[in-house]
């Protein structure tokens, strides 16, 4: 596991370096604050909560996400520097698990500056503290998942527009499984058991239990094994690709 | 050292390497030498770890780089082809971060990049980007950060490639030093280059070893080996040209130039045989005026194009 330090963070720093961290940061701060307010309607729910604030968050994610996560493979590939990368002794798992904790940690600290909503909810009202704080958790958890994803779509290509479309992509058919239009037909079309199973795949359904303010060992299993594995599927690409 | 045993790599249908084995001893610089596309690169990055080999196996300082990768990783240094590294990053903090990837730190990495920055002659772009710096210093870059760990074995491809003549002599300089306590591994296609360093050659065409020996083994298999260049003034070509040919030692004769009186010659020995004196007894006698006479070693590109022909059928 050495070696893990370092390369996080050059990776981090690698952000800080080019104007992505701070498009990415702004894009994030304004869209999600924007969202709340204008188009969630924040002001006329009367409701001291950050409920309508975390509803976008799958939505945001969805673009925002595949694009801090496409770099961290295509441009080593384009670069080449890959081949400097996986010829370091250290464990193929080491370097993906040192660039995913750079975006995942890059991406966390956007979300920590969204601050102001808490100081405005609680300016506002008295909202319970304990769902605002399950969705800032269940919001990083669902985070890593799609990072973990377009990580792993940029291990597939040196071309970073391919690795952000397929990422969104996926991503986007795990956000729809949950969704409740979607959901209303998939019960017409099969039996109710095969519905929920492929409710159960989405990052919505999960999204929107942690948020209510529970955290179940399920939720946390579903997000926490979307990232595991799509971490080893990445370790797999990255050692066994002929596109190189 | 390196000890490859019949290691192959197919992509698809196509061999990139086909059965190649053989030995680097230490203090030992091997050249690899080839056309473009003959398996070379291929070959280096399966003994880095980064190419799977379809089949076969090599170890790096008795560590075999199928099974024990990180242990064998560990005693290479390796600068790939194209001479990577992080164009947002400055120099010093390159090494740096290679350095650290590499398990160096406190006094001994400070240590190891001053030395480095040293012997690379680095010391006055530390502290520049990386992405501006001219090919040649980003290629002695790269060839720094391969040193850092001061490996055992050195893989080195292409290490001359793109640079200005000055450069490729002040590096290839710097590899001749380094073989004192390693084993080193070049790739080049550049001819005089194996002439310059290397203490044995490994020639390679379409995957396949074709010839292996030491620079004097290989040049000794051209034509041109103890041919004579020779510049004499003559009252008429014809003359000199059959009577040369008359020594029954020399195979044929080459006229290479002509100027007013002066002719040059090449004459090429029957089996590479030592014939100076046998040519110069004759000139001798014929009271011919010699100007120049020189003995070839040989030709390695010679030698290379016969090898590596491929052959058409």
């Amino acid at each position: 596991m050495s070696g893990i330090i370092p390369i996080f963070e050059r990776e981090l720093y690698s952000y800080f370096r080019s104007p992505v961290a701070y498009v990415f940061i702004i894009v994030f701060l304004m869209a999600s604050t924007s969202c709340t307010f204008f188009l969630g309607g924040f002001y006329d729910s009367q409701q001291a909560s950050l409920e309508i604030f975390f509803l976008f968050h799958p939505w945001l994610y969805l673009f925002l996400i595949p694009a801090v996560g496409m770099r961290l493979w295509a441009e080593e590939r384009q670069a080449r520097t890959d081949e400097l990368l996986l010829t370091f002794p250290i464990h193929p798992f080491s370097v993906v698990l040192g660039k995913f904790l750079a975006g995942w940690i890059f991406i966390g600290l956007a979300l920590l500056l969204t601050f102001p909503m808490i100081i405005t909810v609680n300016y506002l009202g008295q909202p319970d503290p304990g769902p605002i704080f399950t969705g800032y958790l269940g919001s990083f958890l669902m985070a890593g998942a799609y990072l973990a994803i377009s990580i792993c779509t940029s291990a597939l290509t040196k071309n970073q527009v391919i690795s952000f479309v397929l990422s969104v992509v996926i991503c986007l058919i795990l956000v729809l499984l949950g969704w409740g239009v979607l959901n209303e037909s998939l019960n017409n079309l099969f039996p109710v058991w095969i519905a929920d199973l492929i409710n159960q795949f989405s990052f919505t359904t999960h999204f929107d239990a942690i948020k209510r303010g529970v955290i179940d060992f399920a939720d946390v299993t579903y997000f926490c094994s979307i990232i595991g594995i799509m971490l080893l599927l990445n370790v797999r690409i990255i050692t066994t690709s002929e596109g190189r | 050292m390196i000890e490859v045993v019949e290691i192959s790599r197919n992509f698809g249908k196509f061999q990139a390497v086909n059965q190649v084995s053989f030995r680097v001893q230490k203090k030992e610089i091997l050249g690899f030498l080839g056309p473009n596309g003959a398996g070379k690169s291929t070959t280096m990055k399966m003994l880095t770890g980064y190419l799977q080999p379809s089949s076969g196996d090599a170890s790096i300082c008795g560590y075999s780089i199928t099974k024990e990768t990180i242990k064998a990783q560990a005693a290479i240094g390796y600068l790939p082809e194209s001479a990577p590294s992080y164009g947002e990053m400055k120099v010093e903090e390159f090494l740096r971060f290679v350095g650290k990837v590499r398990g160096l730190n406190g006094k001994r990495l400070k240590f190891q990049i001053e030395k480095i920055l040293e012997d690379t002659s680095l010391k006055t772009v530390r502290n520049q980007l990386i992405d501006t710096l001219s090919k040649g210093y980003r290629q002695r870059t790269c060839l720094a950060q391969s040193l850092l760990h001061d490996p055992p074995v050195l893989l080195l491809d292409e290490p001359t490639d793109g640079l200005d003549p000055n450069q490729k002599h002040e590096v290839r300089k710097l590899i001749s030093q380094l073989k004192e306590d390693r084993t080193i591994l070049v790739s080049t296609h550049i001819l005089e280059e194996v002439e310059a360093i290397c203490s044995r050659v490994i020639i390679l065409s379409e995957g396949k070893i074709v010839g292996d020996g030491t620079p004097e083994e290989l040049l000794s298999k051209s034509t041109y080996h103890n041919a004579i260049n020779l510049k004499i003034s003559v009252q008429s070509n014809q003359d000199a040209q059959q009577i040369l040919l008359e020594i029954p030692s020399v195979d044929k004769v080459e006229i290479s130039s002509s100027q007013d009186q002066t002719l040059g010659f090449v004459v090429f020995a029957k089996q590479g045989n030592f014939i100076l004196e046998e040519v110069k007894e004759c000139l001798d006698q014929n009271k011919f005026k010699i100007e120049e006479m020189s003995v070839e070693k040989g030709r390695l590109d010679e030698v290379f194009r016969q090898m590596t022909k491929v052959e058409v059928p």
